[in-house]
């Protein structure tokens, strides 16, 4: 620690030059912290999935419907305990881009099949009981101030009445908490029956069902048994665990992982060029100083360690910087990443990244002040 | 009486491309303990490399120096580089001041390589500093300084650790003569109440002077000698 000032004075006896790096140290780092941020919540998204629970949806597409008469087919196979069903509504507030995670639901299955939302027993009976009712996430009534008893009016842009609006109007009857995590309390379902009647088009079908099966470690054969009931129909299935699903769904995007580590590793490659140039020629500038520090019993090593440590300094600061920037700004993108809080182990990869680049990129400069003969660099030669 | 520098032998020869040029001709000296030498001669008569041979910067090609007590032609780099934090106080002719740190934090520095706590070194400095009358100039950069002043900061820097001997490669160089004057007082002083052996390479008989002994050099030996009457 007594070597701070020295070290903390290196770093800046060329004001502008070291301001300049911490600049594009920090930004690299504020870019790692948002993509690597959203990268650990897919993948926490996956990680989370339930292992027994599956996905039944159309070979075709994600949004091709299905006959909700498949349920009880389904149901028939051996090793489904449960299945229930639900449709990608595509509700907003106000306007699309406030999008709402909405779902009409079987109101009498799909909670059983989600034990994680905590929905108290009379709010349940009471969405069966309301045919408009709707059952809402504590995070998504905090969001647009909704209670149990307010009507609401959620548009989208997928279904049309058979009035011809696209207006649907519901009654909050129920609010469910997340087991876990609050956050993800975000939903918004309502009674099937209640959308079937309404809708204009697509009567009778659904967009996927859900099932439980006894073995999670038979997912694989109890998939096959779902999807062979209904090889050669016209809407063949393709049934897969919720983490095949959850990836399937994050595919639409593109492959996230690798455009994101193709982005953050020629960021990363470019730094170490600029950060070990800075080095480089802060290094050449002060070869007499560090030829006096060795005068007065510096050793070699000790050189070297002190160049290494201005550029851990330079580097651990400005990133650190960078990502508590992306850490305050990570609640502006959590529409794209779903979650509301930069994961916590970015900041470890992120100072190990911050080292890493300090060694890398100030070892050669740090060898060469190592080497230096006093006499000679004293003497300016 | 004992001497703080004795050297036996001693060549020292570079190696320029293809050339090898010896620049010490098996040279023997003797620096008495309490001794406040003078150094003059041509430029380029060897005084800054014997300084240097002297002050452990460098290393004979062969001969025997022991200075302080220590055979320090057979020292080791990294056991030099603590040799010379122990015993050997540097005062080079451009001061060689770290222009990013404050007066004392330059001073600071020969301490930081001891194991004196924050408490002792500031103690130390603010003693060192004393003695260079810049007490009341700690806090400023060399920038802010004249360069007498910035002579002091690099001698009180030399004395800070208790050297056994101080090694100044043209002190006064650089300084116009009233301000030479001051430093030469001071090295003086230090010779004389502190008891410091002092080598001093000048070029200047005013400044050689101040010194109790002068020796002459001339393409790499000693000369002739003044002993101060
Ligand atoms: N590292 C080196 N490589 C090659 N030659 C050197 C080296 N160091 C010193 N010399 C040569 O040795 C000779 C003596 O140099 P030195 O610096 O000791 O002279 P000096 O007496 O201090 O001169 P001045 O009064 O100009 O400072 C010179 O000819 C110089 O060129
Ligand atoms: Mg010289």
């Amino acid at each position: 620690m007594k070597y701070f000032p020295l070290v903390w004075a290196g770093l800046w006896r060329k004001r502008t030059r070291t301001i300049f790096t911490l600049l594009s140290i920090l930004v690299a780092f504020l870019l790692f912290g948002m993509l690597q941020g959203v990268n650990s919540a897919f993948s926490s998204a996956m990680e989370n999935s339930n292992v027994n629970r599956m996905y039944v949806e159309s070979r075709v597409s994600m949004i091709e419907p299905l006959p909700i008469s498949y349920m009880q087919r389904i149901l028939s196979v051996p090793g489904v305990t449960g299945t229930s069903f639900g449709v990608w509504f595509g509700g907003y507030h106000e306007e699309p881009r406030n999008f709402i995670l909405s779902f009409p639901v079987d109101a009498e299955t799909y909670f059983d099949l989600f034990p994680e939302y905590l929905l108290p027993k009379d709010q349940l009976a009471a969405l069966k009981q309301t045919r408009n009712g709707a059952v809402i996430g504590v995070a998504l009534a905090r969001k647009f101030n909704w209670k149990i008893g307010d009507t609401v009016v959620v548009p989208t842009t997928i279904w049309t009445k058979k009035d011809g609006t696209q207006d649907w109007s519901f009654q909050v009857v129920g609010i469910y908490d997340h087991a876990e995590d609050t956050s993800k309390a975000n939903s918004f379902f309502f009674n099937f029956e209640y959308f079937d009647e309404m809708r204009a088009f697509s009567l009778g079908t659904t967009s996927w069902f859900v099932v439980r099966v006894a073995d999670p470690t038979k997912t694989a054969q109890v998939g096959e048994a779902i999807d062979a009931l209904f090889l050669n129909s016209p809407d063949e299935t393709r049934t897969q665990n919720e983490k095949e699903y959850a990836q399937a769904y994050f595919k639409q995007f593109g492959d996230i992982n690798l455009i994101i580590n193709g982005i953050v590793g020629a960021v990363f490659f470019t730094l170490l060029f600029l950060t070990g140039n800075t080095m480089m020629q802060s290094v050449r500038e002060r070869i007499p100083e560090l030829a006096v520090l060795k005068t007065l019993g510096f050793t070699n090593v000790g050189v070297v360690a002190l160049v290494i440590a201005e550029a851990a300094l330079l580097c651990l600061v400005s990133g650190g910087l960078g990502l508590g920037l992306a850490a305050a700004l990570f609640p502006a993108i959590k529409d794209i990443s779903t979650v509301t809080a930069m994961p916590l182990d970015v900041v470890g990869t992120g100072a190990i990244a911050a080292l890493a680049l300090a060694v890398v990129a100030s070892l050669p400069p740090a060898l060469n002040a190592g080497r230096l003969k006093i006499v000679d660099a004293l003497a300016r030669r | 009486m004992t001497s703080a520098v004795s050297i036996r032998n001693v060549v020292k020869s570079y190696t320029r491309g293809k050339q090898n040029v010896e620049v010490l001709h098996a040279l023997n000296l003797d620096v008495p303990e309490g001794e406040f030498l003078a150094l003059m001669g041509p430029s380029g008569s060897g005084k800054t490399t014997l300084l240097n041979l002297i002050g452990g910067l460098d290393q004979p090609t062969s001969g025997e120096i022991t200075v302080a007590g220590e055979r320090v032609d057979q020292l080791s780099s990294s056991a030099l580089s603590k040799w010379r934090a122990r015993h050997v106080g540097f005062v080079f002719q451009f001061y060689n001041l770290m222009p990013m740190l404050t007066a004392e934090k330059n001073v600071e520095l020969p301490l930081l390589l001891t194991s004196l706590s924050g408490a002792e070194r500031k103690q130390r400095v603010a003693a060192a500093l004393e003695i260079v009358g810049l007490s009341d100039r700690a806090k400023h950069k060399p920038s802010e300084l004249s360069g007498g002043q910035q002579q002091r900061v690099a001698i009180a820097r030399a004395l800070v650790s208790d050297p056994t001997i101080l090694v100044c490669d043209e002190p006064t160089g650089d300084l116009d003569r009233a301000t030479a004057e001051e430093v030469l007082g001071l090295l003086q002083t230090l010779n004389r109440t502190q008891k410091k052996t002092i080598v001093m390479v000048t070029h200047d008989p005013k400044a050689a002077d101040h010194a109790s002994r002068t020796l002459h050099m001339d393409k790499g030996q000693l000369v002739s000698e003044t002993v101060k009457s």
